[in-house]
């Protein structure tokens, strides 16, 4: 399969602390890729250089064999504070991106493509109102149209439902599945949450603690579409308690760290 | 009804303090005294010492806030340029306008444009405070979110920077219009023959206690409704925003 993500040898540094140590993977054609490993590992800044925020410091991440110029359109990026403009209402967030030159849509197009997403995504009632008035599971879901709207071939999500309650979690990674077989993207995810990864993916890439690397690619062997019931499969459960393991071992990996890094 | 309640309390106040005898009862007139002052004045210089008082008010405050804004566009954004020239910011901002007056007469002479001058100083640099703060504050996030969108720098400015400061340029303009008010005076100490503030300094002049009272209240009231027609175009423009109350 041709890869549509490649990470090559990718290493940051960030003043002179490494973040990042030679990492290397790739992403295919719809597929859905979750990274996981302990906070304030690097995580988030694999992402961003895929968004096109940051550069590496060696090496390279290319994006259908091109390396990322900076951000565009074809990347749909969920970040972990959502970032609904406040000063828009639902349906306005929906319209911002297809009223940029980069992909501007008819009046008519525009319309029908935010009638389209505010449906999938439960706002079809507010469509007037103001962020301030949502709760944090429909500004996730209004982030989440507001990206889809512009047609994004990849889907970048860092941490997406992590400050949503377990139902509203739950919920949400349903409707992140339908949605997905509705229209197949290429997806990242940056996640803390073992069972979110594994209920979700295709592959699961375990980063170590601080500077990052590759600790192990794990392949999900479940098909879609998945179900609630799939988190009482034993298979799920073998598989998410190894994730766990690894996971686990590299958490403690990284306090101790933080700890010396404090003293 | 309930809003008239505090004013019924000051102007009982007022009385009880004309009345009481604790104070000489001719340095305190009574408000039916102003009243009555106020009603002979309106049919003479009054209404035109509003309007001078207004107009240099609105466009001292108009002309300003149109530097503020842009300046505080730039001084908001580049981080760089704030550090360099936020000290000078803050430097003549601490100035008390009615400081430079000597100095304003020398430079603009003792006409409008002195007065202008004074006003356009008090606002700017009020006004341009509030805006970078308030620029400053945006959180990047917004940004990052509409350059994954697709939006060049020029459409991040208009469409994600310009509407989210909207709420800062009608504190900035809210600001400015106190300081003004409170430099109208000062501003119209410079030889001004028209004016509520030249009203009140001729009035001092002749010891005449009741005009001085007309003139302090009609710059209060005309300070608040000025205040009250900015805060309810605000309520309409800044509708989105999350206020504690």
């Amino acid at each position: 399969m041709k890869p549509r993500i490649s990470f090559e040898g990718v290493s940051v540094l960030f003043g002179g602390l490494k973040v990042v140590d030679d990492v290397s993977y790739a992403i295919g054609e719809r597929e859905f890729v979750s990274v996981i490993g302990p906070s304030g590992c690097g995580k988030t800044t694999m992402m961003n250089i895929v968004a096109g925020f940051v550069k590496p410091s060696r090496g390279a991440v290319l994006l259908d064999g091109k390396p990322v110029a900076g951000p565009g359109p074809d990347r749909g990026v969920i970040f972990q504070e959502y970032g609904v403009f406040p000063c828009l209402t639902v349906k306005e967030n929906i319209a911002f991106g297809l009223k940029l030159a980069a992909n501007r849509a008819g009046e008519a197009e525009r319309e029908e493509i935010c009638a389209r997403y505010m449906r999938l995504m439960g706002l079809a009632d507010f469509a007037d109102a103001w962020p301030k008035t949502l709760s944090g599971g429909m500004r996730q879901r209004l982030a989440i149209a507001r990206a889809y709207a512009v047609k994004p071939e990849f889907l970048l999500m860092d941490e997406p439902f992590g400050a949503l309650d377990a139902q509203t979690r739950s919920a949400m990674q349903d409707l992140l599945l339908a949605v997905l077989a509705a229209e197949g993207k290429t997806v990242m995810l940056i996640t803390h949450s073992v069972e979110e990864a594994v209920y979700l993916s295709n592959r699961i890439v375990v980063m170590t603690a601080r500077p990052t690397r590759i600790r192990e690619i794990i392949e999900v062997p479940f098909g879609y579409p998945r179900e609630e019931s799939l988190h009482e499969k034993p298979e799920f459960g073998e598989l998410r308690s190894h994730v766990r393991e690894l996971v686990m071992k590299e958490y403690a990996a990284q306090s101790r760290l933080t700890q010396e890094e404090k003293t | 009804m309930l809003v008239l309640m505090p004013w019924a309390a000051i102007v009982a106040l007022w009385y009880a303090i004309h009345y009481s005898g604790l104070v000489n009862p001719a340095l305190v007139p009574a408000p039916h005294a102003v009243a009555e002052r106020f009603v002979e004045l309106a049919g003479q210089r009054l209404p035109r010492d509003v309007w001078m008082s207004t107009q240099r008010v609105f466009l001292g405050v108009a002309l300003g806030i149109a530097a503020a804004v842009p300046a505080g566009f730039v001084l908001g954004w580049y981080r760089e340029v704030r550090q360099f020239i936020d000290p000078l910011i803050n430097f003549f901002r601490a100035l008390p306008p009615i400081a430079l007056i000597p100095l304003m007469i020398v430079y603009f002479g003792i006409e409008e444009t002195a007065k202008v001058v004074i006003l356009f100083y008090a606002a700017f640099f009020s006004g341009v405070i509030v805006m970078y703060e308030g620029i400053a504050q945006i959180s990047p996030i917004y940004v990052r979110v509409a350059r994954t969108l697709g939006a060049r720098d020029l459409e991040i400015f208009s469409r994600v920077i310009v509407p989210l400061t909207v709420p800062h340029m009608l504190t900035a303009l809210r600001v400015a219009l106190g300081v003004a008010w409170a430099t109208l005076v000062a501003s119209e100490l410079i030889a001004a023959r028209e004016g509520l503030g030249s009203l009140i300094q001729n009035a001092a002049n002749f010891f005449l206690l009741d005009i001085i009272y007309v003139g302090i209240i009609c710059i209060g009231f005309i300070a608040l409704a000025m205040d009250v027609a900015l805060r309810l175009v605000a309520r309409r423009l800044v509708a989105w925003q999350d206020r504690i109350a």
